[in-house]
């Protein structure tokens, strides 16, 4: 049994997360998410959930992203992609999940090889999924029927939404496993934050980490983040669509319950705009409406248990 | 990622798929639970058997890979649980292997192997649970033998074991992890007293074992004295490492029983109870991914589970204790009634956030080793 990462898989890793880095780092996600315009409220000031309008995502960084080989990363070399499989793409989406890398990730991604210039990062593809579309206003090509769109005042300052009328479509289970994955991304981030923070700040004379009710609550962001990791990459491996469903689960609950630790572990500096920490959560919310809703993938699940049940 | 294996471990598990079909029909019947001389021959047989068929070292010396595949067909095939043998197999076993003398391991690992020996093991106390460390029992050296003086408690089998692995206090002045011996001690021994400990399912599943002057050999001892501590530490790792993986095997065969259960009794109707199933579908699933991850570390690396061992120990033992929760609501009322399936599994899984290092316990290891927070307390 290997099932773990092998040697070029770890490189692979390493070379997107220096990639992100190098365009993409914590001043630069700061910079993105803005200080929220003067007046913009803060709790009582009326703007709670504010407006910052991103300028679209950074075309510079796209084409680099493509350069890298991001989009074009499970087309096959014949079709001049880089010939890798989900695994890899796995790893790739879960270290732009960990960066917060803004943008129609997945969506252009999925688009590489049917829209041209997806590939290459010259184009930003959105789709429709779950009844909303990210960044449709900045992307060239929108995916699905977008007709009647509808801009709505997006919770997550870096990712601007439109509701579409009528009924959602299923969604791609590579792109729910892609979703998952920068959820994974965003599960191992916060719980890292949170555990510096807990080694750092100092109440009571010693470090808050040192306190059990504090410890623990890291702990229980670490088996989470690691059981989603194994389901996940499972899925990966076998493109099942029960694994799949388990992969969303598990990795929604990981960012989502993990983000909120994180902001916990926090205190104070966690409920302002400055931190970061509240980036991790709102991204974590809105992709768990990618997918569809929770119950489809219980449902899913439940089925697999009596498949001859409805 | 890989979730294959090679044809070599493919053919292990025909070759063990097939010995089981032919095997597991001629077996005797499983004694009662009462039974506690019944149960000690079923395990000692069934560990002879695997003896003969050449299985009975799986734990010792087959690679990770190849004891998840042992683990895996042997529970979907129902074949009997490691049982009496669990310790001598899983704790003194591997101990004697690593630390012991060559006349030690000649001595004690054989008749483990054939079934012939059932150990027990005497590490917690009183005074001493989450707090191994802290353990009282003295052992006081005179000539060639120690005295040895104390209480046991929640030792599994004791009433049935030849031996119990058994950790004593031979420097009551040193700091505490430093003043521990291994010895093996053998139950028959004057001044050893068995007490049977009922505990909440009803059944004796434990006892305590109390000593009075009990005089153990100095040949008796592993390791150096004083230094039972890491010797001890050799064999807990292992028990957070694989052993849970065919229980999870098991929980999965339990879930898709409950769905058939379910939709028998009309509750699968009910979307909140098909959702909560489904989630436990997804926990399993992931469950068994994440040991043949923490395999797979195992394998690669050569040695035993470390602190990623402390993760799946505290996910799985939560997660189990659910499953039986949902049992109870596909049971409804009669999830009161213990002829009924599930129910007396569902007290049973009450202890799987205690033993073995509390989820608490758990959660500070995490704590501590992965994440690197300062020692609390």
């Amino acid at each position: 049994m290997r099932f773990r990462l092998t040697d070029d898989q770890r490189a692979l890793r390493a070379g997107v997360r220096q990639v992100l880095a190098r365009h993409f780092d914590g001043e630069a996600l700061r910079a993105a998410a803005g200080d929220g315009g003067p007046g913009g409220g803060g709790v009582g000031g009326g703007g709670v959930g504010r407006t910052v309008r991103p300028a679209g995502p950074d075309r510079a960084l796209w084409r680099a992203l493509g350069d890298a080989g991001f989009f074009a990363l499970r087309l096959p070399q014949s079709d001049g992609g880089v010939g890798l499989g989900l695994p890899e793409a796995v790893l790739v989406f879960e270290e732009a999940g960990r960066a917060l890398l803004p943008g129609p990730l997945v969506a252009t991604h999925l688009a590489a090889g049917v829209v041209p210039g997806a590939a290459t990062g010259e184009a930003v593809v959105t789709a429709v999924h779950g009844g909303l579309v990210e960044w449709l206003a900045e992307a060239d090509v929108v995916r699905g029927d977008a007709t009647g769109a509808v801009p709505l005042r997006s919770l997550d300052p870096l990712t601007p939404l439109h509701r579409v009328p009528g009924a959602a479509s299923a969604p791609d289970p590579v792109a729910t496993l892609l979703t998952a994955a920068e959820q994974l991304g965003t599960a191992g981030r916060v719980c890292e934050l949170a555990a510096q923070h807990a080694r750092a700040r100092e109440q009571f004379g010693r470090p808050i980490g040192a306190f059990q009710a504090v410890a623990h609550l890291c702990a229980g962001m670490l088996v989470r983040t690691e059981t989603a990791r194994a389901a996940v990459y499972g899925a990966a491996v076998t493109a099942d669509p029960v694994d799949v469903a388990a992969a969303r689960l598990l990795a929604d609950e990981a960012a989502v319950r993990g983000a909120r630790d994180c902001l916990q572990v926090h205190g104070g500096m966690g409920f302002t705009w400055e931190s970061e920490v509240h980036l991790h959560l709102k991204r974590a919310w809105v992709r768990t409406q990618r997918a569809g809703e929770v119950t489809e993938s219980e449902e899913v699940l439940a089925a697999d248990l009596w498949p001859g049940a409805p | 990622m890989d979730l294959s294996y090679t044809p070599e471990e493919e053919q292990f598990r025909a070759r063990l798929r097939e010995w089981l079909a032919k095997t597991l029909p001629a077996l005797p019947p499983a004694p009662s639970p009462h039974d506690w001389p019944g149960r000690r021959a079923y395990d000692l047989g069934w560990q002879r058997r695997l003896y003969d068929a050449g299985y009975a070292a799986v734990h010792w010396d087959a690679t990770p890979s190849v004891r998840l595949i042992f683990l895996e067909e042997t529970e979907k095939a129902g074949a009997p649980y490691v049982g009496a043998n669990f310790v001598g197999l899983l704790h003194a076993g591997p101990t004697v292997a690593a630390e012991g003398t060559d006349a030690q391991r000649s001595r004690w690992l054989p008749p483990i192997l054939r079934g012939e020996e059932v150990w027990c093991q005497g590490f917690s106390e009183p005074e001493a649970g989450s707090d191994l460390a802290a353990l009282r029992t003295r052992a006081r050296r005179d000539g060639d033998e120690y005295v040895v003086t104390g209480s046991k408690i929640w030792t599994s089998h004791a009433e049935v074991a030849d031996w119990c692995e058994l950790l004593v206090r031979t420097d009551p002045d040193a700091q505490k992890r430093r003043g521990i011996t291994w010895l093996a001690l053998p139950m028959d021994a004057p001044g050893v007293t068995v007490r049977p400990l009922r505990t909440l399912t009803g059944t004796a599943e434990f006892a305590e074992v109390f000593l009075d002057e009990v005089r153990v050999p100095v040949g008796n001892r592993v390791g150096d004295e004083n230094d039972g501590w890491r010797v001890t530490m050799v064999t807990l790792s292992f028990e957070r490492g694989t052993a849970f993986a065919g229980e999870v095997v098991a929980c999965r065969r339990v879930l898709g029983e409950l769905a058939v259960e379910a939709r028998g009794n009309g509750r699968w109707d009910d979307p909140a109870l098909r959702r909560r199933l489904g989630r436990l579908n997804a926990e399993f699933r992931a469950l068994w991914r994440l040991t043949q991850w923490n395999v797979s570390a195992a394998e690669a690396s050569g040695g035993v589970p470390g602190a990623g061992g402390s993760v799946f120990k505290l996910r799985y033992s939560h997660a189990r204790q659910e499953l039986y929760d949902a049992a109870a609501e596909v049971l409804g009322a009669d999830c009161l009634d213990l002829d009924r399936p599930w129910a007396l599994d569902r007290l049973a899984s009450l202890s799987y956030t205690i033993a073995a290092g509390t989820s608490q316990i758990q959660h500070g290891i995490i704590a501590e080793r992965i994440l690197g927070l300062p020692k609390g307390r």
